[in-house]
């Protein structure tokens, strides 16, 4: 499973991916900026996610919306914030490779000159209104807030979400948002990667053209934060608008890419994946205590942690479910699971990693992928060694992992529970409310 | 050389564009089976379609079709529920089933080593599936669960509220996934009843698209579906309703969500059904009107006024006439002018200030260009070729995409703007908090809120 690439440095910093695929018409232009919500400070969050806004807004030399010349293009435009990296990408149709490229580098060479009052107010906006719709007004969409608060100490930079704290946005000056603009958002802090029906030598060529004279930036200090740790078991109560309470309990676990990672990938898998994981199967389809589980592994640059998320069937308290988890993750690290199991979860993992290979493009697809590896591990060719972390994983190992991370007294464990019902909660909850 | 940056490139010469090609043949038990290699990585996409849907659910049994379709993988083939979850997971296939308003599709998607065996499980869902009693009872609890909590779900309320009070009576009225009462009410006889009546191999096609060639592809559906008896021929067709009752006057609804902080708006009315002549002309429409991020109603709403993350226009089309609809999620202070603004645009496109030239030719441009990566990966492939079978759409669909676009001028996009939208009519549904949004809107010049709730 190789994915043939090339990477040039510029003499500016800037990383350039090539790799060619030409079974469709198309050409995907993905950048990632090394820069996330862990960059951002106490009290000036947001800001990361913001500037994804600010991006689409125009640069000095194309000073409107970025979405109609591409989109006039046929071009497919998004971008994404998370704690670690901020993404941004177009597919284009072959022939609009220039205009992607022009318009990227605009935006990452002379963004400021083009920044205005209006601008930043008018996307504050917007981000509030965003984190209305999928946070405030959506049912347990507060609860991601309560849980990285108390895993995370507030000097933490994974403490808060990328989406920021409101009054952070409400605070926020079009300097400092110009300030975090000049830190991060430059060659010597960026990964471009071009994939699809192009040829490698004009691609670099284009990519050298287009990107070669913006100035290379300050350097980055990486973010190094102390490992978090839980002295004990936290039990937090959040009351919401919701018909039935909902159980999250988080532990720590390693960063993407750590030793232990792909087991706890592995684990999610054998637990909450289909009718037949081991959690689904006791709490949804034979004790019907829970209406849905899942478990995933958030796997970060610099920690990860793991998640197990069930919802209580009517009728049921959340300590019915931390009872009937408990039960089942103790069994896990008492037996491991069996070889059939981690069989399944392997091919499992197999197939949604050549499903992946499929799209040139948008999240997810080659030249995602390609950034990621190259931006988290210096080495865009790492598909291979990818897909080794979970092939050459071992019954044992997912057994140890999970008897190493899974301890019931290091964990946060979260109740949502519908307004005034907190006899719903897990007992001895502590009462927050979000900010 | 260094860059002009006076202006932005031109696009260069158009790529050359190719379609899938597909063959098609009929088993002798009526199953059709459409063929499309997909070169590049080893992978097969399945689709298998049977045409019934949330209309064909019977007036008092909303939620019959999805519950069938959702029983299928409930054990089949001798396997039980479990040991069939544990085949599909041992090939790293996983079954996505969608009950849509007019058809039911199941997908499956796998490395193409395991095509056969993917492909003797998927018949044993379609052909022998144990619609097992207990099985039954488990599911149908679990669904009335999801309703409840849906009770909670702006976006899920507010398209519950639209569908019915646009609807009615019409079996589009109601969601897929049905209601409470008649999910409680339903029967282990009534789910078996309607997969006979639905489930047959005349009226199903498999659509297999990945890297192998036809004739591999061919052989390995024949193969798994050739046993598939069919049943009798008067239940076969199941008709969709074409034609609605307009509604007369316009409503405004509000679903109350008391101290909400946005309110999730649907304006719209009974648009279109695919198989129109218009619809090309009416994609232009949508595209400039609220199908994309740079259209007038995304523009002014979220980049002018800064109400919402997003607004967007949909022509739903179906078999059958389906909804027109703008959606999108407004702060709840802001609700009232968003909707005054909203029907503002939903008009002026019919004549005060109708489509321009440049504004239709982005539309098309946007279109056309953007059409060939709906063909990248095998998933794509056959879900473009599950719409030809669904709506009975000519083969050369794909290939009169970009020409019918491209013909259609600023001055079609007025007539149809005026032919398919009814501002007058439309029906506004609003998800939100009732105290401060009912009498904005009257102030407004709104007629007074009808307060709805869902069940």
């Amino acid at each position: 499973m190789d994915i043939a690439f090339t990477r040039r440095v510029l003499d500016n910093g800037l990383n350039v991916i090539v790799h060619e695929d030409h079974r469709c018409p198309i050409v995907a232009v993905n950048i990632w900026y090394h820069v996330g919500s862990k960059n951002e400070q106490p009290g000036r969050t947001g800001f990361a996610h913001l500037f994804e806004h600010l991006m689409f807004e125009g640069s000095e030399h194309y000073d409107k919306g970025y979405f109609h010349p591409l989109q006039e293009a046929g071009g497919l435009i998004n971008g994404s914030t998370n704690a670690d990296r901020t993404n941004y990408w177009e597919v284009v149709p072959t022939n609009a490779l220039e205009i992607a490229l022009w318009m990227d580098s605009d935006r990452m060479g002379y963004l400021l000159p083009a920044l205005t009052q209006a601008k930043f107010e008018n996307q504050r906006e917007v981000v509030l209104n965003e984190r209305r719709q999928n946070y405030e007004n959506r049912p347990y969409g507060l609860a991601p807030v309560v849980i990285l608060g108390a895993l995370f100490p507030a000097d933490h930079p994974y403490h808060w979400l990328s989406i920021g704290v409101p009054a952070d946005l409400r605070a926020a000056s079009l300097d400092e948002v110009r300030h975090f603009f000049e830190s991060y958002y430059h060659p010597r802090n960026a990964s471009v990667a071009l994939a699809g029906d192009i040829d490698q030598a004009s691609a670099l060529e284009l990519a050298r053209r287009y990107f070669g004279d913006i100035c290379p930036g300050p350097e980055v200090s990486p973010v190094h934060p102390v490992a978090a740790r839980l002295a004990s078991e936290v039990r937090l109560l959040l009351e919401d608008r919701v018909e039935l309470p909902r159980l999250y309990i988080s532990w720590h676990t390693p960063g993407l890419f750590r030793k232990g990672d792909a087991e706890m990938d592995l684990l999610a898998d054998v637990l909450t994946s289909g009718k037949s994981s081991r959690l689904y199967r006791a709490l949804v389809y034979e004790q019907r205590i829970a209406t849905e589980v899942a478990a995933i592994q958030n796997s970060r640059e610099a920690a990860g942690f793991f998640q197990v998320i069930a919802t209580a069937a009517p009728g049921r308290t959340l300590n019915d479910l931390r009872r009937a988890i408990d039960e089942e993750l103790a069994r896990l690290v008492a037996e491991g699971p069996t070889t059939d199991e981690l069989e399944r979860a392997q091919v499992q993992f197999e197939a949604q990693f050549v499903f992946g290979l499929e799209s040139v493009g948008g999240f997810g697809g080659k030249s995602d992928q390609l950034n990621a590896y190259n931006v988290f591990l210096g080495d865009p060719g790492w598909f291979a060694r990818d897909l080794a972390r979970y092939r050459e994983a071992t019954t044992e190992g997912l057994r140890a992992a999970a008897a190493r991370y899974l301890d019931p007294a290091e964990r946060v464990i979260a109740s949502v529970v519908p307004r005034g019902r907190p006899e719903l909660a897990v007992s001895d909850s502590t009462p927050v409310v979000p900010s | 050389m260094s860059v002009d940056r006076s202006r932005l490139p031109g696009p260069g010469p158009e790529p050359h564009i190719r379609f899938p090609e597909i063959a098609k043949q009929t088993l002798p038990n009526g199953l059709r089976v459409w063929t499309v290699e997909h070169r590049g990585l080893p992978v097969i996409a399945l689709m298998a379609l049977v045409p019934a849907g949330a209309s064909s659910d019977p007036f008092d049994r909303p939620g019959l079709a999805a519950l069938t379709g959702d029983m299928l993988d409930e054990g089949a083939g001798g396997r039980s529920a479990l040991e069939l979850q544990e085949a599909l997971g041992r090939i790293g296939a996983s079954l996505d089933t969608e009950v849509g308003p007019d058809a039911t599709m199941l997908t499956l998607a796998m490395i193409s080593r395991f095509t056969d065996r993917g492909l003797a499980l998927l018949a044993d869902i379609l052909m022998r599936p144990a619609l097992d009693e207990r099985e039954f009872a488990r599911l149908r609890e679990l669904r009335v669960n999801r309703l409840v909590q849906l009770r909670d779900v702006p976006p899920s309320l507010a398209d519950r509220a639209f569908s019915r009070l646009l609807f009615g009576a019409h079996p589009y009225a109601h969601l897929p996934m049905g209601t409470e009462p008649s999910l409680r009410a339903m029967t282990h006889d009534e789910v078996c009843a309607f997969h006979r009546r639905a489930y047959d191999p005349r009226r199903t096609t498999i659509v297999a698209v990945g890297d192998a060639c036809h004739d591999e592809l061919f052989q390995a559906v024949a193969t798994a579906f050739a046993g598939w008896p069919a049943g009798p021929a008067a239940e076969v067709d199941a008709a969709v309703p074409s034609h609605v009752a307009p509604v007369v006057g316009s409503r405004v609804a509000i679903v109350a969500r008391p101290g909400a902080p946005q309110s999730e708006l649907r304006i719209g009315q009974v648009g279109a059904e695919r198989r129109t002549p218009d619809y090309h002309a009416l994609l232009v429409l949508n595209t400039l009107l609220g199908g994309q991020f740079v259209s007038r109603i995304n523009m002014k709403l979220r980049e002018q006024r800064g109400y919402t993350y997003g607004a967007r226009t949909t022509f739903d089309f179906r078999r059958g006439p389906g909804p027109f609809l703008l959606q999108t999620s407004v702060q709840t202070q802001a609700t009232a002018a968003a909707v005054r603004e909203a029907f503002d645009e939903l008009s002026a496109i019919r004549d005060a200030r109708p489509a321009t030239a440049d504004e239709a030719a982005l539309a098309r441009a946007s279109l056309t260009r953007g059409f060939p990566r709906s063909f990248e990966t095998s998933e794509q492939v056959a879900r473009a070729l599950a719409q030809l079978v669904l709506y009975e759409l000519p083969d050369d669909s794909f290939e009169q995409f970009v020409p019918r676009v491209n013909a259609t001028s600023e001055d079609e996009v007025t007539r149809v703007a005026n032919a398919y939208l009814r501002p007058a009519e439309m029906v506004t549904v609003i998800v939100g908090d009732a105290d401060v949004v009912a009498p904005a809107l009257q102030s407004e010049g709104f007629p007074e809120p009808q307060l709805v709730t869902v069940e």
